[in-house]
Protein backbone atom coordinates (compact mmCIF):
# COMPACT_ATOMS: atom_id res chain seq x y z
CA UNK A 1 0.00 0.00 0.00
CA UNK A 2 2.80 2.32 0.55
CA UNK A 3 4.75 2.81 -2.73
CA UNK A 4 1.92 4.31 -4.78
CA UNK A 5 2.04 7.45 -1.68
CA UNK A 6 5.99 7.36 -2.36
CA UNK A 7 5.09 7.80 -5.99
CA UNK A 8 2.79 10.77 -5.82
CA UNK A 9 5.16 12.24 -3.36
CA UNK A 10 7.87 12.13 -5.71
CA UNK A 11 5.99 13.49 -8.48
CA UNK A 12 4.25 16.45 -5.89
CA UNK A 13 8.17 17.58 -5.20
CA UNK A 14 8.78 17.45 -9.10
CA UNK A 15 5.57 19.51 -9.66
CA UNK A 16 6.54 22.06 -6.94
CA UNK A 17 10.09 22.55 -8.59
CA UNK A 18 8.86 22.79 -11.82
CA UNK A 19 6.42 25.75 -10.65
CA UNK A 20 9.52 27.33 -8.73
CA UNK A 21 12.56 27.21 -10.57
CA UNK A 22 11.53 29.30 -13.28
CA UNK A 23 10.12 32.46 -10.92
CA UNK A 24 13.22 31.65 -9.06
CA UNK A 25 15.46 32.16 -11.93
CA UNK A 26 13.58 35.68 -12.47
CA UNK A 27 14.08 36.87 -9.07
CA UNK A 28 18.11 35.80 -9.49
CA UNK A 29 19.04 37.17 -12.92
CA UNK A 30 16.77 40.25 -11.75
CA UNK A 31 20.14 40.95 -9.70
CA UNK A 32 22.17 40.54 -12.74
CA UNK A 33 24.55 43.48 -13.76
CA UNK A 34 24.52 42.39 -17.08
CA UNK A 35 21.89 43.81 -19.83
CA UNK A 36 22.06 40.29 -21.77
CA UNK A 37 19.83 38.64 -18.71
CA UNK A 38 20.96 34.96 -19.28
CA UNK A 39 24.54 36.20 -19.42
CA UNK A 40 26.12 36.64 -15.60
CA UNK A 41 28.47 39.59 -15.09
CA UNK A 42 28.15 40.11 -11.26
CA UNK A 43 25.42 41.55 -8.66
CA UNK A 44 23.73 44.51 -9.20
CA UNK A 45 20.79 46.26 -7.70
CA UNK A 46 20.65 48.38 -10.64
CA UNK A 47 18.03 47.40 -12.59
CA UNK A 48 15.27 48.02 -9.84
CA UNK A 49 16.56 51.75 -9.94
CA UNK A 50 15.93 51.76 -13.86
CA UNK A 51 12.48 50.66 -13.10
CA UNK A 52 11.85 53.40 -10.83
CA UNK A 53 13.05 55.96 -13.08
CA UNK A 54 10.82 54.42 -15.81
CA UNK A 55 7.97 57.27 -15.80
CA UNK A 56 5.68 55.18 -18.45
CA UNK A 57 5.66 51.80 -16.61
CA UNK A 58 5.57 53.29 -13.04
CA UNK A 59 1.98 55.04 -14.36
CA UNK A 60 0.72 52.15 -16.17
CA UNK A 61 1.44 51.04 -12.47
CA UNK A 62 -0.98 53.35 -11.19
CA UNK A 63 -3.40 53.08 -13.71
CA UNK A 64 -3.69 48.98 -13.14
CA UNK A 65 -3.54 49.16 -9.20
CA UNK A 66 -6.81 51.83 -9.84
CA UNK A 67 -8.39 49.60 -12.27
CA UNK A 68 -7.93 46.57 -10.13
CA UNK A 69 -9.10 48.17 -6.99
CA UNK A 70 -12.41 49.51 -8.10
CA UNK A 71 -13.22 45.99 -10.39
CA UNK A 72 -12.40 43.82 -7.28
CA UNK A 73 -14.98 46.01 -5.53
CA UNK A 74 -17.63 45.72 -7.70
CA UNK A 75 -16.85 42.01 -8.64
CA UNK A 76 -17.09 41.31 -4.67
CA UNK A 77 -20.62 43.26 -3.82
CA UNK A 78 -21.99 41.71 -7.33
CA UNK A 79 -20.67 38.06 -6.28
CA UNK A 80 -22.24 38.66 -2.60
CA UNK A 81 -25.38 39.25 -4.61
CA UNK A 82 -25.57 36.01 -6.74
CA UNK A 83 -24.27 33.63 -4.21
CA UNK A 84 -26.89 34.87 -1.85
CA UNK A 85 -29.65 34.79 -4.59
CA UNK A 86 -27.95 30.83 -5.84
CA UNK A 87 -27.44 29.56 -2.18
CA UNK A 88 -30.34 31.10 -0.46
CA UNK A 89 -33.20 31.85 -2.25
CA UNK A 90 -34.15 27.68 -3.31
CA UNK A 91 -35.88 27.43 -6.48
CA UNK A 92 -36.83 30.81 -8.55
CA UNK A 93 -37.20 31.76 -12.04
CA UNK A 94 -34.07 32.66 -13.86
CA UNK A 95 -31.99 30.68 -11.24
CA UNK A 96 -30.13 28.35 -13.69
CA UNK A 97 -29.81 31.47 -16.20
CA UNK A 98 -27.77 33.12 -13.23
CA UNK A 99 -25.88 29.60 -12.59
CA UNK A 100 -24.47 29.63 -16.07
CA UNK A 101 -23.88 33.31 -16.25
CA UNK A 102 -21.52 33.21 -13.38
CA UNK A 103 -20.16 29.57 -14.97
CA UNK A 104 -19.07 30.69 -17.98
CA UNK A 105 -17.15 33.36 -17.56
CA UNK A 106 -14.35 30.78 -15.59
CA UNK A 107 -13.71 29.09 -18.33
CA UNK A 108 -14.88 31.35 -21.65
CA UNK A 109 -11.26 32.03 -23.49
CA UNK A 110 -9.89 35.96 -23.33
CA UNK A 111 -9.86 36.76 -26.78
CA UNK A 112 -14.17 35.84 -27.17
CA UNK A 113 -14.78 38.08 -24.07
CA UNK A 114 -12.28 40.57 -25.13
CA UNK A 115 -13.66 40.76 -28.76
CA UNK A 116 -17.45 40.57 -27.64
CA UNK A 117 -17.05 43.13 -25.36
CA UNK A 118 -15.51 45.31 -27.29
CA UNK A 119 -17.83 45.11 -29.96
CA UNK A 120 -20.76 45.33 -27.50
CA UNK A 121 -19.13 49.06 -26.22
CA UNK A 122 -18.79 50.23 -29.86
CA UNK A 123 -22.05 49.32 -30.74
CA UNK A 124 -23.62 51.24 -27.53
CA UNK A 125 -21.60 54.37 -28.75
CA UNK A 126 -23.08 54.22 -31.80
CA UNK A 127 -26.67 53.62 -30.59
CA UNK A 128 -26.40 55.56 -27.09
CA UNK A 129 -23.48 57.80 -27.50
CA UNK A 130 -22.20 56.50 -24.56
CA UNK A 131 -19.24 55.16 -23.67
CA UNK A 132 -17.63 58.51 -25.70
CA UNK A 133 -14.14 56.99 -25.31
CA UNK A 134 -12.82 53.14 -24.35
CA UNK A 135 -10.06 53.76 -21.92
CA UNK A 136 -9.46 52.73 -17.74
CA UNK A 137 -13.43 52.72 -17.64
CA UNK A 138 -14.07 49.79 -20.22
CA UNK A 139 -11.87 47.97 -18.97
CA UNK A 140 -13.24 48.46 -15.07
CA UNK A 141 -16.59 46.74 -16.72
CA UNK A 142 -14.84 44.26 -18.38
CA UNK A 143 -12.80 43.53 -14.93
CA UNK A 144 -15.92 43.49 -12.89
CA UNK A 145 -17.80 41.03 -15.19
CA UNK A 146 -15.01 37.92 -15.06
CA UNK A 147 -14.07 38.74 -11.41
CA UNK A 148 -17.84 38.68 -10.37
CA UNK A 149 -17.93 34.85 -11.85
CA UNK A 150 -15.11 34.05 -9.72
CA UNK A 151 -15.85 35.75 -6.61
CA UNK A 152 -19.32 34.44 -6.70
CA UNK A 153 -17.37 30.99 -6.32
CA UNK A 154 -15.51 31.70 -3.24
CA UNK A 155 -18.32 33.74 -1.89
CA UNK A 156 -20.97 30.77 -2.28
CA UNK A 157 -19.06 27.98 -1.61
CA UNK A 158 -18.41 29.64 2.16
CA UNK A 159 -21.70 30.48 2.52
CA UNK A 160 -23.28 26.75 1.33
CA UNK A 161 -21.16 25.69 4.54
CA UNK A 162 -22.85 28.49 7.13
CA UNK A 163 -24.87 27.17 10.21
CA UNK A 164 -28.41 28.71 9.42
CA UNK A 165 -29.35 28.90 12.52
CA UNK A 166 -27.05 31.63 13.18
CA UNK A 167 -29.32 33.52 11.10
CA UNK A 168 -32.32 32.14 11.80
CA UNK A 169 -31.89 32.89 15.66
CA UNK A 170 -31.42 36.82 14.53
CA UNK A 171 -34.56 36.66 12.83
CA UNK A 172 -36.32 35.05 15.75
CA UNK A 173 -35.29 37.83 17.67
CA UNK A 174 -36.57 40.43 15.63
CA UNK A 175 -33.99 41.08 13.02
CA UNK A 176 -34.90 41.97 9.54
CA UNK A 177 -33.16 39.58 6.94
CA UNK A 178 -30.96 42.53 5.91
CA UNK A 179 -30.04 43.09 9.61
CA UNK A 180 -29.33 39.84 9.92
CA UNK A 181 -27.26 39.48 7.26
CA UNK A 182 -25.15 42.48 7.50
CA UNK A 183 -24.69 41.66 11.21
CA UNK A 184 -24.70 38.15 11.64
CA UNK A 185 -24.00 36.35 7.83
CA UNK A 186 -21.21 39.28 6.94
CA UNK A 187 -18.87 39.29 9.85
CA UNK A 188 -19.01 35.10 9.34
CA UNK A 189 -17.83 35.32 5.78
CA UNK A 190 -15.37 37.96 5.69
CA UNK A 191 -12.50 36.12 5.05
CA UNK A 192 -14.38 34.87 2.20
CA UNK A 193 -14.82 38.32 0.46
CA UNK A 194 -11.27 39.37 1.59
CA UNK A 195 -10.13 35.87 -0.31
CA UNK A 196 -12.76 37.23 -3.16
CA UNK A 197 -11.83 40.26 -3.21
CA UNK A 198 -7.84 39.64 -3.81
CA UNK A 199 -8.86 36.87 -6.77
CA UNK A 200 -10.61 39.83 -8.10
CA UNK A 201 -7.98 42.24 -7.95
CA UNK A 202 -4.93 39.66 -8.86
CA UNK A 203 -6.70 38.74 -12.40
CA UNK A 204 -7.80 42.35 -12.68
CA UNK A 205 -4.08 43.04 -12.62
CA UNK A 206 -2.98 39.67 -14.83
CA UNK A 207 -5.05 40.14 -17.63
CA UNK A 208 -3.26 41.34 -20.32
CA UNK A 209 -5.77 40.00 -23.50
CA UNK A 210 -9.11 41.30 -22.63
CA UNK A 211 -7.58 44.82 -21.49
CA UNK A 212 -6.05 45.10 -25.07
CA UNK A 213 -9.28 44.88 -26.72
CA UNK A 214 -10.85 47.13 -24.34
CA UNK A 215 -8.56 49.62 -23.86
CA UNK A 216 -8.45 53.44 -25.46
CA UNK A 217 -5.76 55.74 -26.37
CA UNK A 218 -4.04 56.53 -22.88
CA UNK A 219 -4.99 53.66 -20.86
CA UNK A 220 -2.39 51.22 -21.14
CA UNK A 221 -2.51 48.88 -18.09
CA UNK A 222 0.96 47.58 -16.60
CA UNK A 223 0.39 43.96 -18.34
CA UNK A 224 -0.01 45.62 -21.64
CA UNK A 225 2.96 47.63 -21.06
CA UNK A 226 5.07 44.48 -20.19
CA UNK A 227 3.79 42.36 -22.82
CA UNK A 228 4.91 45.06 -25.78
CA UNK A 229 8.18 44.99 -23.85
CA UNK A 230 8.37 41.62 -23.56
CA UNK A 231 7.74 40.81 -27.03
CA UNK A 232 11.28 42.86 -28.18
CA UNK A 233 12.34 40.20 -26.38
CA UNK A 234 13.92 39.99 -22.49
CA UNK A 235 14.93 42.87 -20.30
CA UNK A 236 16.36 43.02 -16.65
CA UNK A 237 13.68 45.68 -15.59
CA UNK A 238 11.01 43.59 -16.19
CA UNK A 239 12.61 40.75 -14.10
CA UNK A 240 13.36 43.13 -11.60
CA UNK A 241 9.67 43.95 -11.24
CA UNK A 242 8.31 40.29 -11.60
CA UNK A 243 10.67 40.01 -8.27
CA UNK A 244 9.05 43.06 -6.70
CA UNK A 245 5.43 40.88 -7.85
CA UNK A 246 6.58 37.91 -6.03
CA UNK A 247 7.71 39.43 -3.02
CA UNK A 248 4.62 41.11 -2.59
CA UNK A 249 2.50 38.23 -3.27
CA UNK A 250 4.44 36.12 -1.28
CA UNK A 251 4.13 38.39 1.80
CA UNK A 252 0.55 39.09 1.32
CA UNK A 253 0.42 34.83 1.17
CA UNK A 254 2.06 34.30 4.34
CA UNK A 255 0.69 37.36 6.60
CA UNK A 256 -2.98 35.73 5.45
CA UNK A 257 -1.68 32.05 6.28
CA UNK A 258 0.02 33.66 9.55
CA UNK A 259 -3.58 35.08 11.05
CA UNK A 260 -5.74 32.25 9.77
CA UNK A 261 -3.36 30.00 11.72
CA UNK A 262 -3.64 32.16 14.71
CA UNK A 263 -7.43 32.35 14.75
CA UNK A 264 -7.95 28.56 14.06
CA UNK A 265 -5.55 27.65 16.83
CA UNK A 266 -7.40 30.50 18.63
CA UNK A 267 -10.87 28.87 18.06
CA UNK A 268 -9.49 25.20 19.22
CA UNK A 269 -8.22 27.12 22.60
CA UNK A 270 -11.46 28.52 23.61
CA UNK A 271 -13.29 25.16 22.75
CA UNK A 272 -10.81 23.11 24.86
CA UNK B 1 -49.91 42.83 13.66
CA UNK B 2 -50.53 40.84 11.10
CA UNK B 3 -50.55 43.84 9.12
CA UNK B 4 -47.00 44.52 9.74
CA UNK B 5 -45.57 40.98 9.22
CA UNK B 6 -47.55 40.79 6.08
CA UNK B 7 -45.80 44.39 5.06
CA UNK B 8 -42.10 42.87 5.91
CA UNK B 9 -43.12 39.85 3.78
CA UNK B 10 -43.88 41.79 0.89
CA UNK B 11 -40.58 43.98 1.30
CA UNK B 12 -38.88 41.06 1.81
CA UNK B 13 -39.72 39.31 -1.36
CA UNK B 14 -38.95 42.75 -3.12
CA UNK B 15 -35.67 43.13 -1.80
CA UNK B 16 -34.97 39.29 -3.05
CA UNK B 17 -36.41 40.32 -6.47
CA UNK B 18 -33.51 43.13 -6.28
CA UNK B 19 -30.57 40.38 -5.02
CA UNK B 20 -31.39 38.10 -8.14
CA UNK B 21 -31.56 41.04 -10.50
CA UNK B 22 -29.05 43.23 -10.23
CA UNK B 23 -26.39 40.58 -10.54
CA UNK B 24 -27.73 38.79 -13.41
CA UNK B 25 -28.76 42.35 -15.06
CA UNK B 26 -25.14 42.55 -14.85
CA UNK B 27 -23.84 39.38 -16.67
CA UNK B 28 -26.44 39.47 -19.12
CA UNK B 29 -25.61 43.05 -20.49
CA UNK B 30 -21.41 43.07 -19.95
CA UNK B 31 -21.23 38.70 -20.51
CA UNK B 32 -24.26 37.76 -22.71
CA UNK B 33 -25.64 39.94 -24.86
CA UNK B 34 -22.19 40.62 -26.25
CA UNK B 35 -22.18 37.10 -28.00
CA UNK B 36 -24.99 38.55 -29.93
CA UNK B 37 -23.31 41.34 -30.98
CA UNK B 38 -20.83 38.76 -32.65
CA UNK B 39 -23.51 36.70 -34.24
CA UNK B 40 -24.16 40.26 -35.89
CA UNK B 41 -20.87 41.43 -36.98
CA UNK B 42 -20.06 37.81 -38.03
CA UNK B 43 -22.61 38.76 -40.70
CA UNK B 44 -21.56 41.88 -41.65
CA UNK B 45 -19.10 43.06 -44.18
CA UNK B 46 -15.93 44.72 -43.59
CA UNK B 47 -15.42 48.49 -44.60
CA UNK B 48 -13.14 50.85 -44.43
CA UNK B 49 -15.01 53.30 -41.65
CA UNK B 50 -15.59 53.67 -37.95
CA UNK B 51 -16.27 51.05 -36.97
CA UNK B 52 -14.98 48.97 -39.73
CA UNK B 53 -17.70 47.14 -40.88
CA UNK B 54 -21.42 47.52 -42.88
CA UNK B 55 -24.67 48.07 -40.95
CA UNK B 56 -26.49 44.78 -41.09
CA UNK B 57 -30.32 46.93 -40.80
CA UNK B 58 -30.13 50.24 -42.78
CA UNK B 59 -33.01 52.31 -43.92
CA UNK B 60 -33.45 53.06 -47.31
CA UNK B 61 -36.38 54.77 -49.13
CA UNK B 62 -38.51 54.30 -46.17
CA UNK B 63 -37.64 50.77 -45.56
CA UNK B 64 -35.37 47.96 -43.95
CA UNK B 65 -32.88 46.97 -46.12
CA UNK B 66 -31.35 43.67 -43.84
CA UNK B 67 -27.84 43.18 -45.28
CA UNK B 68 -26.96 39.54 -44.44
CA UNK B 69 -23.32 38.64 -45.78
CA UNK B 70 -22.12 35.16 -45.82
CA UNK B 71 -18.97 35.95 -46.93
CA UNK B 72 -16.42 35.41 -44.08
CA UNK B 73 -17.88 32.13 -43.35
CA UNK B 74 -17.27 31.56 -47.04
CA UNK B 75 -13.52 33.02 -47.20
CA UNK B 76 -13.29 30.75 -44.10
CA UNK B 77 -14.04 27.74 -45.34
CA UNK B 78 -11.73 28.42 -48.37
CA UNK B 79 -8.26 28.88 -47.04
CA UNK B 80 -6.82 26.04 -45.26
CA UNK B 81 -5.31 27.74 -42.96
CA UNK B 82 -7.81 28.39 -40.67
CA UNK B 83 -8.68 24.43 -40.68
CA UNK B 84 -5.61 24.21 -39.50
CA UNK B 85 -5.88 26.83 -37.23
CA UNK B 86 -8.66 25.59 -35.66
CA UNK B 87 -7.47 21.78 -35.47
CA UNK B 88 -4.20 22.74 -33.97
CA UNK B 89 -5.66 24.98 -31.19
CA UNK B 90 -8.38 21.91 -30.50
CA UNK B 91 -4.86 19.49 -30.35
CA UNK B 92 -2.84 21.63 -28.47
CA UNK B 93 -5.75 21.84 -25.67
CA UNK B 94 -6.31 17.79 -25.38
CA UNK B 95 -2.28 17.36 -25.00
CA UNK B 96 -1.90 20.22 -22.93
CA UNK B 97 -5.02 19.17 -20.65
CA UNK B 98 -3.85 15.47 -21.32
CA UNK B 99 -0.43 16.67 -19.99
CA UNK B 100 -1.74 18.43 -17.22
CA UNK B 101 -3.99 15.64 -15.30
CA UNK B 102 -0.86 13.19 -15.98
CA UNK B 103 1.42 15.50 -13.56
CA UNK B 104 -1.79 17.37 -11.77
CA UNK B 105 -3.23 14.50 -10.53
CA UNK B 106 -0.54 12.19 -8.51
CA UNK B 107 -0.23 15.76 -6.56
CA UNK B 108 -3.54 16.73 -5.68
CA UNK B 109 -3.34 13.22 -4.53
CA UNK B 110 -0.17 13.89 -2.47
CA UNK B 111 -1.84 17.00 -1.15
CA UNK B 112 -5.00 15.06 -0.71
CA UNK B 113 -3.27 12.34 2.03
CA UNK B 114 -1.16 15.01 3.97
CA UNK B 115 -2.40 16.31 7.26
CA UNK B 116 -4.69 18.93 7.41
CA UNK B 117 -2.71 21.44 8.78
CA UNK B 118 0.24 20.61 6.23
CA UNK B 119 -2.66 20.57 3.72
CA UNK B 120 -3.65 24.46 3.80
CA UNK B 121 0.61 25.33 3.15
CA UNK B 122 0.63 22.69 0.16
CA UNK B 123 -2.40 24.17 -1.68
CA UNK B 124 -1.06 27.83 -0.71
CA UNK B 125 2.38 26.92 -2.27
CA UNK B 126 0.35 25.65 -5.49
CA UNK B 127 -1.64 28.35 -5.55
CA UNK B 128 0.80 31.29 -5.00
CA UNK B 129 2.79 31.46 -8.57
CA UNK B 130 -0.56 32.06 -9.63
CA UNK B 131 -1.41 34.94 -7.68
CA UNK B 132 1.69 36.68 -9.10
CA UNK B 133 1.71 37.69 -12.87
CA UNK B 134 0.84 34.54 -15.47
CA UNK B 135 2.12 37.18 -18.28
CA UNK B 136 5.86 37.25 -16.07
CA UNK B 137 5.87 33.52 -15.40
CA UNK B 138 5.89 33.31 -18.78
CA UNK B 139 8.35 35.56 -19.63
CA UNK B 140 10.56 33.63 -17.07
CA UNK B 141 10.57 30.64 -19.85
CA UNK B 142 11.86 32.79 -22.43
CA UNK B 143 14.91 33.24 -20.36
CA UNK B 144 15.00 29.54 -19.66
CA UNK B 145 14.49 28.15 -22.85
CA UNK B 146 16.40 30.50 -25.37
CA UNK B 147 18.99 29.41 -26.90
CA UNK B 148 21.66 30.78 -24.58
CA UNK B 149 19.18 30.41 -21.70
CA UNK B 150 19.77 28.53 -18.76
CA UNK B 151 18.73 25.36 -19.73
CA UNK B 152 20.93 25.49 -22.69
CA UNK B 153 23.66 26.48 -20.69
CA UNK B 154 23.28 24.11 -18.00
CA UNK B 155 22.56 21.21 -19.99
CA UNK B 156 26.05 22.15 -22.01
CA UNK B 157 27.92 23.05 -19.06
CA UNK B 158 27.02 19.21 -17.98
CA UNK B 159 28.31 17.73 -21.37
CA UNK B 160 24.48 16.22 -21.54
CA UNK B 161 24.56 18.16 -25.37
CA UNK B 162 27.41 20.11 -27.22
CA UNK B 163 24.82 22.28 -29.61
CA UNK B 164 22.26 24.68 -27.22
CA UNK B 165 19.01 22.76 -28.17
CA UNK B 166 16.53 25.00 -30.18
CA UNK B 167 13.05 25.10 -27.65
CA UNK B 168 12.00 28.47 -27.36
CA UNK B 169 9.59 29.26 -30.77
CA UNK B 170 8.70 25.42 -31.23
CA UNK B 171 5.63 23.49 -30.27
CA UNK B 172 7.64 21.80 -26.88
CA UNK B 173 7.70 25.42 -25.52
CA UNK B 174 4.52 25.99 -26.09
CA UNK B 175 3.02 22.71 -24.49
CA UNK B 176 5.56 23.81 -21.27
CA UNK B 177 4.24 26.93 -20.69
CA UNK B 178 0.69 26.25 -21.14
CA UNK B 179 1.05 22.87 -18.70
CA UNK B 180 3.16 25.37 -16.54
CA UNK B 181 0.39 28.53 -16.42
CA UNK B 182 -2.86 26.25 -15.95
CA UNK B 183 -1.64 23.33 -14.29
CA UNK B 184 -3.17 24.66 -10.23
CA UNK B 185 -6.71 25.02 -12.04
CA UNK B 186 -6.40 21.46 -12.67
CA UNK B 187 -5.15 20.47 -9.42
CA UNK B 188 -7.40 22.55 -7.14
CA UNK B 189 -10.91 20.72 -8.44
CA UNK B 190 -8.87 17.33 -7.96
CA UNK B 191 -7.99 18.36 -4.51
CA UNK B 192 -11.23 19.08 -4.06
CA UNK B 193 -12.52 15.74 -4.82
CA UNK B 194 -9.79 13.95 -3.81
CA UNK B 195 -10.34 15.55 -0.40
CA UNK B 196 -13.91 14.19 0.23
CA UNK B 197 -13.10 10.44 -0.79
CA UNK B 198 -13.74 8.09 2.67
CA UNK B 199 -11.08 6.11 3.14
CA UNK B 200 -12.78 3.24 4.57
CA UNK B 201 -13.39 2.20 0.68
CA UNK B 202 -10.05 1.33 0.29
CA UNK B 203 -9.50 0.01 3.36
CA UNK B 204 -11.95 -2.83 2.24
CA UNK B 205 -11.05 -3.45 -0.53
CA UNK B 206 -7.56 -3.99 0.52
CA UNK B 207 -8.74 -6.79 3.34
CA UNK B 208 -10.43 -8.17 0.32
CA UNK B 209 -7.33 -8.69 -1.03
CA UNK B 210 -6.92 -5.58 -3.74
CA UNK B 211 -3.78 -4.46 -4.63
CA UNK B 212 -3.04 -0.90 -4.34
CA UNK B 213 -3.14 -0.32 -8.00
CA UNK B 214 -6.34 -2.47 -8.26
CA UNK B 215 -8.02 -0.69 -5.55
CA UNK B 216 -7.10 2.86 -7.16
CA UNK B 217 -8.43 1.91 -10.51
CA UNK B 218 -11.53 0.20 -9.54
CA UNK B 219 -12.34 2.68 -6.45
CA UNK B 220 -10.24 6.25 -6.43
CA UNK B 221 -10.20 6.64 -9.91
CA UNK B 222 -13.73 6.51 -10.62
CA UNK B 223 -14.80 8.46 -7.43
CA UNK B 224 -13.13 11.23 -8.83
CA UNK B 225 -14.41 11.48 -12.51
CA UNK B 226 -16.09 14.54 -11.32
CA UNK B 227 -13.12 16.28 -10.30
CA UNK B 228 -11.42 14.91 -13.81
CA UNK B 229 -14.29 16.42 -15.57
CA UNK B 230 -13.97 20.01 -13.53
CA UNK B 231 -9.88 20.39 -13.96
CA UNK B 232 -10.18 19.51 -17.73
CA UNK B 233 -12.56 21.80 -18.71
CA UNK B 234 -10.84 24.55 -16.81
CA UNK B 235 -7.74 23.50 -18.51
CA UNK B 236 -9.06 22.53 -22.12
CA UNK B 237 -11.66 25.25 -22.48
CA UNK B 238 -9.37 28.44 -22.27
CA UNK B 239 -6.37 26.95 -23.91
CA UNK B 240 -8.47 27.00 -27.04
CA UNK B 241 -8.67 30.40 -27.77
CA UNK B 242 -4.99 31.11 -25.82
CA UNK B 243 -3.20 33.50 -27.26
CA UNK B 244 -0.41 34.98 -24.85
CA UNK B 245 1.68 31.59 -24.81
CA UNK B 246 2.02 30.58 -28.42
CA UNK B 247 2.48 34.64 -28.98
CA UNK B 248 5.40 34.41 -26.66
CA UNK B 249 6.90 31.23 -26.45
CA UNK B 250 5.30 29.84 -29.81
CA UNK B 251 7.09 31.95 -32.52
CA UNK B 252 6.11 33.63 -35.76
CA UNK B 253 5.12 29.77 -37.13
CA UNK B 254 2.93 28.18 -33.99
CA UNK B 255 -0.59 28.68 -36.12
CA UNK B 256 -3.22 28.85 -33.20
CA UNK B 257 -6.49 30.52 -33.75
CA UNK B 258 -6.16 32.78 -30.87
CA UNK B 259 -3.01 34.13 -32.47
CA UNK B 260 -5.37 34.26 -36.28
CA UNK B 261 -7.99 36.20 -34.37
CA UNK B 262 -5.84 38.32 -32.67
CA UNK B 263 -3.86 39.10 -35.85
CA UNK B 264 -7.39 39.61 -37.97
CA UNK B 265 -8.57 42.08 -35.66
CA UNK B 266 -5.77 44.17 -34.31
CA UNK B 267 -3.12 44.08 -37.76
CA UNK B 268 -5.45 43.95 -40.74
CA UNK B 269 -8.57 45.37 -39.24
CA UNK B 270 -11.40 42.99 -40.21
CA UNK B 271 -13.38 43.10 -37.59
CA UNK B 272 -16.34 41.02 -38.86
CA UNK B 273 -13.72 37.80 -39.76
CA UNK B 274 -12.43 38.02 -36.06
CA UNK B 275 -16.20 38.13 -35.38
CA UNK B 276 -16.99 34.77 -37.52
CA UNK B 277 -13.94 33.84 -36.10
CA UNK B 278 -14.91 33.90 -32.79
CA UNK B 279 -18.30 32.91 -33.56
CA UNK B 280 -17.18 29.11 -34.61
CA UNK B 281 -15.06 29.22 -31.95
CA UNK B 282 -17.88 29.26 -29.61
CA UNK B 283 -19.91 27.16 -31.29
CA UNK B 284 -16.82 24.22 -31.06
CA UNK B 285 -16.63 25.07 -27.01
CA UNK B 286 -20.34 25.04 -26.43
CA UNK B 287 -20.77 21.20 -25.22
CA UNK B 288 -17.40 21.41 -23.31
CA UNK B 289 -18.90 24.73 -21.63
CA UNK B 290 -22.16 22.95 -21.00
CA UNK B 291 -20.51 19.88 -19.65
CA UNK B 292 -18.28 21.83 -17.17
CA UNK B 293 -21.39 23.96 -16.22
CA UNK B 294 -23.42 20.47 -15.29
CA UNK B 295 -20.86 19.98 -13.71
CA UNK B 296 -20.75 22.58 -10.97
CA UNK B 297 -24.55 22.30 -10.82
CA UNK B 298 -24.10 19.17 -9.64
CA UNK B 299 -21.21 19.61 -7.23
CA UNK B 300 -23.22 22.96 -6.03
CA UNK B 301 -26.38 21.24 -5.16
CA UNK B 302 -24.10 17.79 -3.33
CA UNK B 303 -22.57 21.21 -1.17
CA UNK B 304 -25.81 21.96 0.30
Amino acid sequence: MKPPIRFSSVMFWFGMAFLYLPMLSLVIYSFNSSRLVTVWAGWSTKWYGELFRDEGLMAAVWRSLEVAFWSANTAVCLGVLASVALTRFGRFRGRSMLHSLVAAPLVMPDVIIGLSLLLLFVSMTDVLGWPHQRGLFTIWIAHATFGTAYATVVISSRLKELDRSFVEAAMDLGATPVKAFVQVTLPIIMPALVSAWLLAFTLSLDDVVIASFVSGPGATTLPIEVFSSVRLGVSPKINALATLIILIVSLVTLVAWWLSRRKLKRDKFARS
Amino acid sequence: MKKVTERLKRHAEHGKRWVIAVPTLWLMLFFALPFLIVLKIAFAESAIAIPPYTQLLTMADEAFDLHVYFGNFIFLSEDALYLTAYLNSLKMAAISTFLCLLIGYPMAYHIARAKPSTQTVLLLLILLPSWTSFLIRIYAWIGILKSNGILNNALMWLGVVDQPLTILNTNVAVYIGIVYAYLPFMILPLYANLVKHDHSLIEASQDLGARWLQSFWRITFPLSRNGIIAGSMLVFIPVVGEYVIPELLGGTNSLVIGKVLWQEFFNNRDWPLASSLALIMLLLLMLPIHFFRKYQEKEWEEGK
